[in-house]
Formats: structure tokens, C-alpha cells, sequence
């Protein structure tokens, strides 16, 4: 188990290093960049020095003039240290940045995960008790509309109900025009009326695969013979499901979660930009499309580890919660 | 003994047996896939959405009248500017027959005129000008004949070379120098005297233009050489100065009655005063040079403008009762405007006979963009997954076949790809085209490229995680027994039991890069104006006013996106039921 573990630590670092290096490489190979737009503006300023020089000045002073290994290895070993630098689109350190805006993604993503478990597992389970009825292709055909559905035509489609034609929400941002004259209270309600679109949309998004998931675990489970034992004990039906094969379905599911947990930081880009909710998607939306290089290494940086890490939690939680299971 | 005697049997002589092999139907395993799948209903509606949606995008180009392209034009009545009148603050100038007022002299009349100085030189020549009205001035070359020295009450003549002055003259000149008169006249020359020191100069003034703030407009067309010539505007305009209401001129007569500032002229030579011109402060001018401006229609304009109205109606050949609207751009300068028919953009049409689902705000038709957007859409799908299955086979077949320290090392790299965060990097590349400015067509291509590049690694895994079990089964140990080559058992024993997954897996996948595809046009990183797909279609709705005011510019395309992916998954669910029994959806 320990030898498992340790083989997996090693071998999520060696990725975790190749892929913030291919980001690095892939950023700094971009025709243009950052510095060479700040260096144009500064050169059409009254009596401003030539871009050349301008250039070449920022260049030094941002490690741009470094060959990409260099560049990267001494990225590497300052954010070893912790040193992530001063995000160049945004003009404050990184890490505050971070600090700053993780908070609306997280609140977003775990309002919407438990919506979601409320939601698929009941209405995954149903579909499997009673499948081939009428309930089971509603689920499935609602589940498999939720995954055919592109965020942004369901994000307009929403605006344009709530927020254009009823008019009961903002089209964007996280708070609305009066927001500083409110009390406490009126902020608190303010930003939640602007988060319940962006909630809705994640959660309709993410709906199906829930869903199907649990259907598909709960036949296989209602298909094994200690379901059969129980039925044939004369257990009641209730009991059959909610005891011995819910709990089964479980494990699979929490499996399941813990893929989750990188989706809960940087899944809800797309929705983040499209209702322009300042989370950590929508900033780095922005971070990236400016070619802002410290912030977007240490989102990517920070999203690979996260992966990573799910990904072991995965593998480990599979062996505690089935006794069945043991890593070799 | 038949196990079920059946009483036709009993008879027949050919009775056959339960368990006879011809009784028994037996159904090829692509047959059984078939009918499974065919049972779903599910997976029917998926297959009749794609193949709708296939006929609509690529045999819908064929069909549609319009082209990709194609701009709709519509006539829009418009008000447009018509005419304009002015209050003339300039003077312009009519020069007399045989004679002519060059550019310098006007500058020099004009700076004379502000300095209040009524002789000038300009070019060389002396003039003189006489203000007969405000806005009447008679301008006259004069050239030296002669200069006068007052000696002890007589005056000592020096006569110009070559002047003509003659004797008789000067006994005029005497009297009107006695009378210190600035002019006089002497058969029919006019003479003027200017003071210079002691000396008096004498020139004859020879009248050469007039300068009037006035114009004149002719009521028909064949009038206006009358009313352009030099002498009938002199008659005119010195009549005006004096008061009088008639004039002859060329042996013809003419009266006039003034209303204001508008002076009207009657011709009277045929006894019946016939209006013939008026003389205003005002100018009419048509926008553009086929417009001629009648005399009726100026006294129109000047009736409504003096009435302060906003607009007034003139009729004319096509309309009785045309509306004309004055607007007022700048103090003394009154601008007409009538509906005019202009040929406009027709865009952001409503749904109509003759496009269904309107035109986009270029003007397009909507139902061909989307035609083509779909061609476009789908074929990204297709390409990006079929560069899917290439690398992804290759990868996981070689993981999966050899196994062992191969395996490892493959599955080590599909694993370092595949934590490159896709999103973001599809991000970066999409603003690097932008910057780049690549052309929208290559842009296709690259971007087929990269998601291809960036989508392998799930159909690899899944080809070596099949290839893995089908090696351990017994048939393929069969296989190896009968001493089959490699590729046989590759491609005869390996890849037909892989296939069901790849179908599965690709179908599957073809929703998914239709809607990144779509994503990224809309997020304007993808696709680019010429070019149609449904993402591009859709990213109008990022305008607040299209999202508002135009459904029908966005929610059409939104829904084939929708209803395409939907397709795609319920065929791929479909195929896996039917693929896999054992699993029932």
C-alpha cells in the first residue's frame, strides 16, 4: 500500500513538472506576448524611446529574454519556494489574486455538486429500480439532453429568460449596481441572486453524467446475486434497495466524487466567463487571453497537482471504502 | 419423435424436427447488433436526428437558393436630405458684357469694402466701387486720363498720353471740381476726381460688374438666360435700390412687387403680367445635381420656413401630396428632407417566406448560414475525431499489444498528455491565431489539429484496456496456437472485437467536439467570419441587443448544436446497448 503510494507521489511529480513545462514552452512560443504589447503601447507615447528598446528593457525585466529551459527551471525553483511572482495582467501577486477570487468558484462548485448528488442519485436510482419504464427514458433522455447541451446556449438561453424577459436576475457580475449602499444582509442576498444562474446552468451541465453514473451502478448492483439472496429472504423492497444495494452503489460513487475535485476549481471556466462571475475560471480566462504567464503557470500548475491528487485520493478511497479491493 | 407434435406435422411428411437446423434462424452477430439496436427507440429517434440533420447541412447547401455569403438587400423609405436653403451673406458677382472681373479684384473689392475705401488697385488696374443698396454694389475699372494742379483758382491739366479727354470735358471737370464733387458724367463717360496731396487725379470709370447679396431664380428654365444676363440684373437690382416697380430691359418691361426680402418680376411685354423671376436673399440648392429646385418649390420652402413649420407638402409628379421636412443644422441654413426609397442591408430580418429563419445582421440568409454552419460543424466533428482514433489506436494498440515495459512507457506518456488542461491551452491557441491573424480557412484546419492533439488519450486507453483483456482470452491463446502471423491475429482476431468499443467510443466523442468546436467559435477563439458554423451563428447573442431583440438570430442554431449532440448520443447509446447485451444501457 505504502510503496503504492509513494510510486504515485513520484510519478504525479514527474507529470506535474512535464506539464507546467509544455504550458511554459506553448506560452512563451506565442508570436506575441504581454511584454511586446506593453512595450508597443509605451513606444506611441509622447516622447517615448524606441520600441526596440523598450523592449528589450521589459524583456530583461520580466526573464523574457531567457531561453525556455532557463526560463522555466528558474520559474521552477522560485515556485518550489513558494515564489509565484506578480501576476503582469492584474499588477498584484499571484497567490493574492488567487486567494481573492478562488472563493466565488468554490461557493459555486460545492452549491452545485450537492444540488447535483440531491438531484442524480434519487433520480438515478429510480431509473434503475424501474428500468425500461416510462420514468427510465425520462431520466435517460434528460440525462443525455443535460450532456448534449454547449454551456453557452444553455447560459443564454437562462439569461435570456431570467434575466431579459422576466427580469428577475442580472445578466452578469457577481453583485449588482447598489451593492455598496447595502446593509450586510442586502450584500449577502445581492450576491446569491447573482449566483443562482451560473448555479443552475453548472448544475444542469453536470446533471447527466451524475446521473447515468448512478444508473449504471445501480443495475450492476441490482443484478448481483446477494440482491437475489435478499430478495429471496423475503426482505421488503425497501429494504432491499436503500440497504443492500444503495450502500453498494456508494462506492463507485464516491469514486466518482473524487474525480470531482479538480472540476471544483477550474471546471465552471466556461460558465465563469459567460456570466463574467470574477471566480478563479473567469480570471484566468482573462489571465490567459492577455498572456499573463505567472498567473496562467500557476493556474495550470495548480489545477495539474489538483488532478493529480484527485486522482490518488481515487485510488485510495476505492480501497478503503471496498475491503474488496487491495492494491498491489 | 418430434419433442412438440404439432398436428400439421403429424401429416407432413417432410415434417421437420424442433431441433433441425433449418428450423433454427441463425443471425449473424452484426444482425443481432442490428435488431438490438434497432429495438431502442431511443437510439431510432437518434439515427432519424443525425440523418436529418446530415440531408439538412450537406444536401441543404444544394437545395437552398442562396449561397454562404450571399448579402439580401432591401428598399427602405427613408427621410433623406432633399434640398437645402441658405441665406446668402456673400456677394456674388455678374460681370458686364466684354468684360470680366478677375479673382484678385474681388479679394481687393472685398478688403476695400470692409476698409470702406472706394477705390482699389488690384492686378494692375485701378477700380472704383458705388454702393447702390445694402446689397448692391456697382464695381468700376477706372484708368487715368488726366491729372489737375489748382493754381491761384485755375487748374493746370496734365493730360495721360494716349488719353481721351477731350477739351469740352474739362470745362465739366472744372465745375465739378468747384463743387468738390467726387464724379461727374460727360457723354455718357463717367469721370471721377480723387484728391492726391494738392492734385486732383481724373479717370474715367468704365462700370465692369455688379456685387449682390441677391439671387435670382427663374419661374421656367428658358427664362434663365434672361435673368442671367448682366444688364436685366442691373435693371433689376437698380430698380430694387430705387424703389420703383418697373424696369425695361432689351425693349421688354417688367414690373416687380416686393413681399418682404422676395421680390417677384412680371413680365408685362405681352400685356398680362407673367410672373418671370424672383430676387431673394435665398438659395436653393438641390442635395444632389439631378435635383433642380423650381421657383414654386423655393417659394414653398421660404413660406414654411418664414412660418416656422416643421414640415410642409409640395406636390409632385408621383405624389399629390408629398411631405417635405425642414431641419435647421446650423442658423440660416434650412435642410429639406423627403422619403426617399434607398436601397438598405437587409439585416436581422424577420422569418419570412423568403428566409425562413430571417437574415443575420450581415444581411445573410440565416437558414443557408446554418446549411453550411452544420457542413462545417460536423465535419470539424468528424475529422477531429477520426485524428482522435488514428493516434489513439496507435497508441493503445502498441500499449496494449506488447504489454510489459512498452505499456508502461506509453501509458506514462498518454498520462503526461493527458494532464495538459485542455481548455486553457485551447484558449491560448485560439488568441494566437487571433494575433496571428490566420486566415479563416487555415484556421479550420489548425484548429482540427489541436483538438485532435489534445483529445487521443481517452480513446487510447480504452483500445489498450480491450486490447489487455481480449490478449488474456482463450480464443486469442487459440489463435497463437494455430500458429497464425501477427498480423492476422491483429487484424482478424483483435481489432473486430475493438471495433464495437471504437464505434461506440467515436460516436460518443462526436457530440463532445461538436460542442467544443461550437464553444470556441462562440467564445470568437474557434471559427471565423466568412465562415459559417453554429457556434459563430450563435456568438451574435453576445451582443445585449441581438440576445434582446433578434431569438431568431441565435436560438435556431443553439438548437441544432443541441439536437446534433443529442443525436450523436443517443446512436452512441444506442450501439453500446447493442454492442453489449449484458449491460442494458
Amino acid at each position: 500500500m505504502w510503496k503504492f503510494i509513494i510510486r504515485r507521489v513520484m510519478l504525479a511529480i514527474v507529470i506535474i513538472v512535464f506539464g507546467s513545462l509544455i504550458c511554459y514552452a506553448v506560452i512563451r512560443m506565442l508570436p506575441t506576448s504581454y511584454v511586446e504589447r506593453v512595450a508597443r503601447q509605451r513606444s506611441t507615447m509622447p516622447g517615448a524611446r524606441p520600441y526596440t528598446e523598450i523592449l528589450a528593457q521589459l524583456d530583461a525585466r520580466y526573464g523574457m529574454n531567457q531561453p525556455i529551459l532557463i526560463g522555466f527551471a528558474r520559474w521552477g525553483w522560485n515556485a518550489l519556494r513558494g515564489l509565484w511572482g506578480d501576476s503582469w495582467f492584474f499588477s498584484q501577486p499571484v497567490t493574492k489574486k488567487f486567494a481573492d477570487v478562488i472563493g466565488y468558484s468554490i461557493v459555486l462548485n460545492v452549491i452545485t455538486l450537492f444540488l447535483e448528488m440531491m438531484l442524480c442519485i434519487p433520480l438515478g436510482i429510480l431509473a434503475a429500480r424501474k428500468q425500461y419504464s416510462r420514468t427510465d427514458y425520462t431520466v435517460t433522455v434528460i440525462a443525455l439532453t443535460c450532456i448534449s447541451l454547449p454551456t453557452f446556449f444553455l447560459a443564454t438561453i437562462l439569461k435570456y429568460i431570467f434575466a431579459i424577459k422576466l427580469g428577475w436576475v442580472d445578466l452578469y457580475g457577481i453583485v449588482g449596481r447598489y451593492y455598496e449602499q447595502m446593509n450586510a444582509t442586502g450584500k449577502f442576498w445581492d450576491m446569491a441572486a447573482h449566483m443562482i444562474l451560473p448555479i443552475v446552468t453548472l448544475t444542469l451541465l453536470n446533471l447527466g453524467g451524475l446521473m447515468r453514473f448512478t444508473r449504471t451502478n445501480m443495475l450492476e448492483v441490482l443484478n448481483a446475486d446477494y440482491i437475489r439472496t435478499a430478495r429471496a429472504k423475503g426482505l421488503p423492497e425497501r429494504k432491499v434497495i436503500n440497504k443492500h444495494a444503495f450502500r453498494n452503489t456508494l462506492i463507485p460513487l464516491v469514486t466518482y466524487l473524487s474525480y470531482l475535485l479538480p472540476s471544483l476549481f477550474g471546471g465552471s471556466l466556461i460558465t465563469e466567463t459567460l456570466f463574467q462571475i470574477p471566480g478563479i475560471g473567469y480570471i484566468s480566462y482573462q489571465a490567459i487571453v492577455g498572456g499573463d504567464i505567472p498567473f496562467t503557470m500557476f493556474y495550470i500548475t495548480f489545477l495539474t497537482a489538483l488532478t493529480q491528487i484527485s486522482l490518488m485520493v481515487a485510488d485510495v478511497m476505492y480501497a478503503v471504502v471496498d475491503p474488496r479491493v487491495r492494491i498491489s | 419423435m418430434p419433442i412438440n407434435p404439432n398436428p400439421q406435422d403429424a401429416g407432413a411428411p417432410s415434417a421437420r424436427r424442433l431441433d433441425d437446423e433449418a428450423r433454427i434462424k441463425v443471425l449473424s452477430p452484426s444482425m443481432l447488433v442490428f435488431k438490438r439496436f434497432v429495438r431502442n427507440r431511443l437510439a431510432v429517434v437518434g439515427t432519424c436526428i443525425l440523418a436529418v440533420m446530415f440531408v439538412f447541412s450537406f444536401a441543404g447547401g444544394l437545395i437552398s437558393p442562396y449561397t454562404q455569403s450571399q448579402t439580401f438587400y432591401k428598399n427602405d423609405v427613408m427621410w433623406k436630405e432633399y434640398a437645402s436653403l441658405s441665406v446668402n451673406s456673400e456677394y456674388r458677382y455678374t460681370a458686364a458684357v466684354g468684360a470680366d472681373l478677375p479673382g484678385s479684384a474681388r479679394t481687393q473689392f472685398i478688403l476695400a469694402l470692409n476698409a470702406n475705401k472706394p477705390n482699389y488697385t488690384a492686378g494692375g488696374a485701378d477700380y472704383t466701387w458705388t454702393r447702390l443698396d445694402d446689397d448692391f454694389i456697382v464695381i468700376s475699372r477706372t484708368s487715368e486720363v488726366a491729372t489737375a494742379l489748382p493754381l491761384a483758382g485755375e487748374y493746370a491739366f496734365t493730360l495721360r498720353p494716349g488719353a481721351d479727354f477731350p477739351a469740352e470735358a474739362q470745362s465739366a471737370l472744372i465745375a465739378a471740381l468747384d463743387a468738390k464733387q467726387a464724379g461727374f458724367e460727360w457723354n455718357g463717360v463717367q469721370y471721377i476726381t480723387t484728391r492726391i496731396g494738392k492734385s486732383y487725379s481724373i479717370s474715367s470709370a468704365e462700370e465692369i460688374a455688379i456685387a449682390a447679396a441677391r439671387v435670382f431664380d427663374a419661374y421656367e428654365p428658358g427664362y434663365e438666360t434672361v435673368t442671367a444676363q448682366y444688364g436685366f440684373r442691373r435693371a433689376a437690382l437698380t430698380a430694387i435700390a430705387e424703389g420703383s416697380e418697373a424696369f425695361e430691359y432689351n425693349g421688354a418691361s417688367y414690373s416687380q412687387r416686393a413681399d418682404g426680402d422676395i421680390v417677384t418680376v412680371y413680365d408685362n411685354s405681352t400685356g398680362q403680367p407673367v410672373e418671370f423671376a424672383i430676387i431673394s436673399k435665398y438659395i436653393a440648392q438641390g442635395f444632389s445635381p439631378d435635383v433642380r429646385v423650381s421657383v414654386a418649390f423655393k417659394e414653398a420652402i421660404l413660406d414654411a420656413v418664414n412660418a416656422r413649420a416643421a414640415s410642409f407638402i409640395f406636390p409632385d409628379d408621383e405624389d399629390p401630396d408629398r411631405e417635405y421636412q425642414i431641419t435647421t443644422p446650423k442658423p440660416d441654413t434650412y435642410t429639406i428632407k423627403r422619403e426617399t426609397v434607398t436601397l438598405l442591408y437587409d439585416t436581422e430580418a424577420r422569418p419570412s417566406l423568403a428566409h425562413w429563419l430571417g437574415t443575420d445582421s450581415n444581411g445573410m440568409d440565416m437558414m443557408t448560414r446554418l446549411m453550411y454552419g452544420g457542413r462545417v460543424s460536423l465535419m470539424v466533428g468528424f475529422v477531429v475525431v477520426a485524428l482522435e482514433l488514428v493516434i489513439g489506436v496507435i497508441f493503445g494498440g502498441i500499449a496494449g499489444y506488447f504489454g510489459g515495459r512498452t505499456d508502461l512507457l506509453l501509458m506514462r506518456f498518454i498520462d503526461l498528455f493527458n494532464c495538459i488542461p485542455s481548455t486553457p491551452i485551447m484558449f491560448i491557441m485560439g488568441s494566437v491565431m487571433d494575433t496571428m491573424e490566420v486566415n479563416p480557412y487555415a484556421r479550420i484546419y489548425l484548429l482540427m489539429f489541436v483538438l485532435g492533439l489534445l483529445g487521443w488519450t481517452g480513446i487510447a486507453r480504452v483500445v489498450r484496456g480491450q486490447i489487455l483483456t481480449l490478449r488474456e482470452q482463450d480464443f486469442m491463446i487459440a489463435a497463437e496456437a494455430t500458429g497464425i502471423r501477427t498480423s492476422a491475429r491483429i487484424f482478424r482476431h483483435l481489432v473486430p472485437n475493438v471495433m464495437p468499443l471504437l464505434i461506440v467510443q467515436a460516436t460518443l466523442s462526436l457530440g463532445g467536439v461538436v460542442i467544443t468546436e461550437a464553444t470556441l467559435s462562440f467564445l470568437n477563439l474557434g471559427l471565423k467570419y466568412p465562415l459559417a458554423s453554429w457556434g459563430t451563428i450563435i456568438n451574435s447573442a453576445s451582443n445585449i441587443y441581438t440576445l434582446t431583440n433578434y431569438w431568431y438570430l441565435w436560438i435556431p442554431a443553439g438548437l441544432m448544436i443541441l439536437v446534433t449532440v443529442l443525436g450523436f448520443n443517443f446512436v452512441g447509446d444506442g450501439l453500446r446497448d447493442a454492442f453489449d447485451p449484458k449491460m442494458k444501457r
